[in-house]
């Protein structure tokens, strides 16, 4: 059971790389990284099931740690579409990339 | 005083300088929130004092630190040498960031009191991130760390290169600390523990007892520092970030930031991972490598002069993974001196550019440097200082940095990354000297405005120019106090009945 948790979290997350990588909006790269975390808690709790408790203590940490990651995010985002009327990663070339 | 971590008190006695500055935090959150009430004035001068006074508390508390000992070597908190020194380095760039971000807030009419909240929050951040054993730790203050820095960074809203420069920053650190966190799953999965002591007992002095979940884990807790701390080739973000940030936080972000990152690489892989040093010296090794050719190559072309500033930021970067691969006390201490030297004049360095660019940073290139040592004595002959030290020209806290680190990888037979040190230290003479001979030979062009220094900035410029002199003409004294920083970090885990690396 162990060995097919830690399969599909690694799976997930490189789900995610992939879209950190190809994708262009910067919220969707944004849903990508969350995906990478939430796959991370995966790997979490299924090894919290052999070791103990840690794990699940990381988990809500990681959890609290992504929500804060979200409202600062998005309002970098927000304050990027007011300047820019776009959220695509393209357009912002004032600095080269 | 001795410590028990057994104790719930005694977490609160060790966390001296995070407690204090955390609560300066929050006191001063609720001081710009009264105060600011409905007019539209800027924030009062009153809140930097504060910030002030939070911060040298801070390092009166990390003082008294020294005299605490450790019961329990293997516990979550570190109570040695090398917390103490890379605490007060925190502070120190803290402490020099507040006139020119008061400076900044002027110059742009903003009212932005949380500037100097999110100030303690990151440094408290960096606190956990440099000086904790633990991954959990570790983690929490790379977060809270970052996450202030991310709206540091975005600190102008008006401004389009600062919000550019938060989004490139906030997805790649993002995405970094995803690969960091995965790092450490994995390692908790191999080892059965986050403590960087037990992790190591685990995988022993030979690296008998890694499985194929610690090796990975390693290997993405590796790409996760150095996305942090800019190493090539994951340093994409970092020229982006540092010439769209506001200048002074620029300047933090390549002092202090880049500071924490690397000393809590250096903690997790020398007492976490010692007996790994066969893999990941080699990952260091090649790192280095590119790191340093590649950012002194990029550097050579560079005409606005904050961009230059961020990829010399890059090849230190490169230098300090030098030191990280010697991996002995001496290379710890050599890195820890370097650190110092790197924080200063990084700190200096940008303080110039933020005052040549003046308002909305405009004037960043060049050929704004026409003559400014005859224009602007006093910032004309700091930046040169500035810039030898960079460049490593004696008697320069640069130049014994770098030579502490050439003796120590020498040493440990690296003679090759010796070599390309010392090749790209040459070529970097190039883009440094540039500048000044600039300043100092070009005549300023007719329309040259002035470059008005208030005093806090002036106390800044002439505070680090002294301090980079004063390190380097007694090197020998803060040398020794780095190398004691660094035996309390490699003592670690041989207190724990195993021999060091």
């Amino acid at each position: 059971m162990l060995t097919e948790s830690l399969v599909l979290s690694g799976v997930l997350f490189s789900i995610g790389v992939a879209g950190v990588m190809i994708r262009r909006n910067a919220i969707i790269l944004f849903m990508c990284i969350e995906l990478m975390l939430n796959a991370v808690n995966l790997a979490f709790i299924a090894l919290a099931q052999q070791i103990g408790i840690e794990g699940h203590v990381f988990v809500f940490f990681v959890m609290t740690v992504a929500a804060a990651e979200a409202a600062v995010g998005l309002a970098i985002i927000i304050s990027i579409f007011r300047l820019f009327e776009t959220v695509d990663i393209r357009n912002f070339n004032l600095l080269r990339w | 005083m001795e410590i028990n971590f057994a104790s719930q008190l005694d977490y609160f006695w060790v966390l001296a300088p995070e407690v204090v500055l955390s609560i300066f935090a929050l006191v001063i959150l609720m001081v710009d929130v009264f105060q600011r009430g409905e007019t539209q004035e800027p924030a009062r001068l009153s809140i930097a004092w504060l910030t002030a006074i939070g911060l040298l508390a801070a390092a009166a508390a990390n003082t008294w630190l020294l005299t605490l000992q450790d019961a329990a070597p293997a516990g979550p908190i570190a109570i040695d040498g090398f917390r103490v020194f890379t605490n007060y380095l925190f502070l120190g760039a803290a402490l020099l960031f507040l006139p020119l971000s008061w400076r900044y807030l002027t110059d742009e009419r903003m009212r932005h009191g949380e500037l100097f909240v999110l100030l303690l929050l990151a440094t408290v951040g960096m606190m956990f991130f440099a000086g904790t054993r633990d991954l959990m730790l570790i983690f929490l203050g790379l977060e809270l760390m970052s996450v202030a820095v991310y709206v540091m960074t975005g600190l102008n809203r008006r401004d389009r290169r600062s919000a550019e420069a938060a989004l490139k920053y906030f997805l790649l650190g993002a995405f970094s600390s995803a690969f960091f966190l995965f790092g450490i799953a994995l390692v908790y999965g191999g080892t059965g523990s986050v403590n960087l002591a037990v992790i190591h007992e685990v995988v022993g002095v030979d690296g008998a007892g890694a499985n194929l979940l610690v090796n990975a884990g390693m290997a993405l807790l590796a790409v996760g520092f150095a996305f942090k701390v800019a190493a090539i080739p994951f340093h994409m973000w970092t020229p982006d970030a540092y010439e769209g940030a506001p200048a002074p936080v620029t300047a933090f972000m390549a002092a202090a930031v880049k500071a924490a990152a690397f000393a809590a690489f250096l903690r997790v892989f020398l007492t976490g991972f010692p007996g790994l040093y066969e893999t990941w010296g080699l990952i260091m090794f090649w790192l280095a490598l590119a790191t340093m050719i590649g950012a002194n190559l990029m550097a050579l072309p560079q005409d606005s002069v904050k961009r230059m500033l961020a990829y010399s930021s890059i090849a230190h970067a490169g230098y300090l993974l030098v030191a990280l691969t010697a991996a002995s006390v001496l290379g710890v201490a050599a890195f820890l001196y370097y650190l110092l030297a790197y924080t200063l004049m990084t700190m200096g360095a940008f303080a110039v550019v933020y005052m040549v660019a003046h308002r909305h940073e405009l004037r960043l290139g060049l050929s704004e440097y026409s003559g400014l040592g005859w224009r602007a004595p006093l910032v004309g002959i700091t930046m040169t200082v500035f810039l030898l030290s960079l460049a490593g020209v004696p008697p320069t806290g640069g130049f014994w940095g770098k030579f502490a680190i050439l003796r120590a990888i020498i040493e440990r037979g690296g003679i090759e990354l010796a070599v390309v040190l010392v090749l790209t230290s040459l070529v970097s003479y190039y883009y440094y000297l540039r500048v000044a001979w600039y300043m100092w030979f070009r005549e300023a062009h007719a329309g040259a405005s002035p470059i008005p220094v208030s005093r806090g900035v002036s106390a800044v410029l002439v505070a680090s120019a002294a301090a980079v002199v004063l390190i380097g003409i007694f090197p020998a004294w803060f040398l020794g106090m780095a190398e004691a920083g660094a035996a309390a970090l490699m003592q670690a885990p041989m207190m724990s009945g195993i021999a060091g690396p």
